[in-house]
């Protein structure tokens, strides 16, 4: 099965155009000179909980954090 | 198989294209609805009538018949507004196909970015941001949306940082095994590059 356009290699590996975005973004904040760069990772770093519900009741919920906590 | 689809597209979307004008050519839709209007004061005459989110918003600009003299550039970040409505003389954007200028009277066109430095020229001055992706929206009214990722100007950026990180990168790509390995540091090698070149050039 032929493709008719040239894909770009990120998407031929399986990768989507948002997670090659972020990437990009990441390796360019990770370049940056010091007060810029403490910034920028503060800036971009997420927390939330995520909990699965069955039989209408939430189950435990999950901490995803940049940050581990103990 | 798929070339049967997309012929089908194809034909599909020219014979849209005949009946559908680009979206700055339409006249822009009216903000407030004036039959909704009377039966409200009919009804309620003491009370406005509620706004509709059409009413907030500014009429988007028609398309001059003559070329405006400056390009108007809205440049958008996820955080941060870096330039609203700003009137330049021109952009260099770092297009997939090639650094492209944009002027004043540039055909609408839809471009993606890739790792690059995006330079805007207004009189004499010229600012340079490195824009890690993202894309570019020009319209036929000589205005130009600008969105990006990540963008800093050049003098955020650490030249060792830039070089050790390049490489690394090359090192993973020659240990990399699975596609997804090596596509990640082939980003890594390009990005890296683009910002060497930038730092250098």
């Amino acid at each position: 099965m032929a493709s008719n356009a040239a894909v770009p290699f990120w998407r031929a590996a399986g990768m989507t155009y948002i997670t090659y975005s972020n990437i990009c973004a990441n390796l360019v904040r990770n370049c940056l000179k010091e007060p810029y760069k403490t910034e920028a990772l503060s800036r971009e770093k997420v927390h939330f909980s995520i909990s699965k519900w069955t039989d209408g009741k939430p189950e435990k919920p999950t901490i995803r954090s940049d940050s581990p906590e103990e | 198989m798929l070339r049967r689809a997309s012929m089908l597209l194809a034909c599909r979307s020219i014979l849209a294209a005949r009946a559908r004008p680009f979206s700055t050519d339409l006249p822009a839709a009216p903000s407030a609805d004036a039959t909704f209007t009377e039966a409200w004061t009919k009804v309620i005459p003491n009370m406005d009538p509620p706004k509709t989110p059409l009413s907030f918003m500014q009429p988007r600009p028609p398309t001059p018949s003559s070329i405006p003299s400056k390009l108007t550039v809205n440049f958008v970040l996820p955080y941060a507004s870096e330039l609203a409505t700003k009137e330049v003389d021109m952009v260099i954007v770092p297009a997939t196909t090639g650094q492209m200028g944009v002027l004043p009277g540039h055909v609408a066109t839809i471009a993606e970015l890739k790792p690059g430095v995006l330079s805007v020229h207004e009189g004499s001055e010229m600012t340079k941001y490195f824009v890690s992706s993202g894309f570019v929206f020009i319209h036929a009214n000589s205005f130009a949306d600008i969105i990006a990722v990540e963008a800093v100007p050049l003098d955020r950026l650490d030249v060792n940082l830039v070089q050790k990180g390049l490489a690394e990168f090359t090192s993973k790509l020659s240990s990399a095994t699975t596609d997804l390995e090596k596509a990640e540091a082939q980003i890594g090698i390009d990005v890296h590059s683009a910002l060497n070149s930038a730092l250098t050039g």
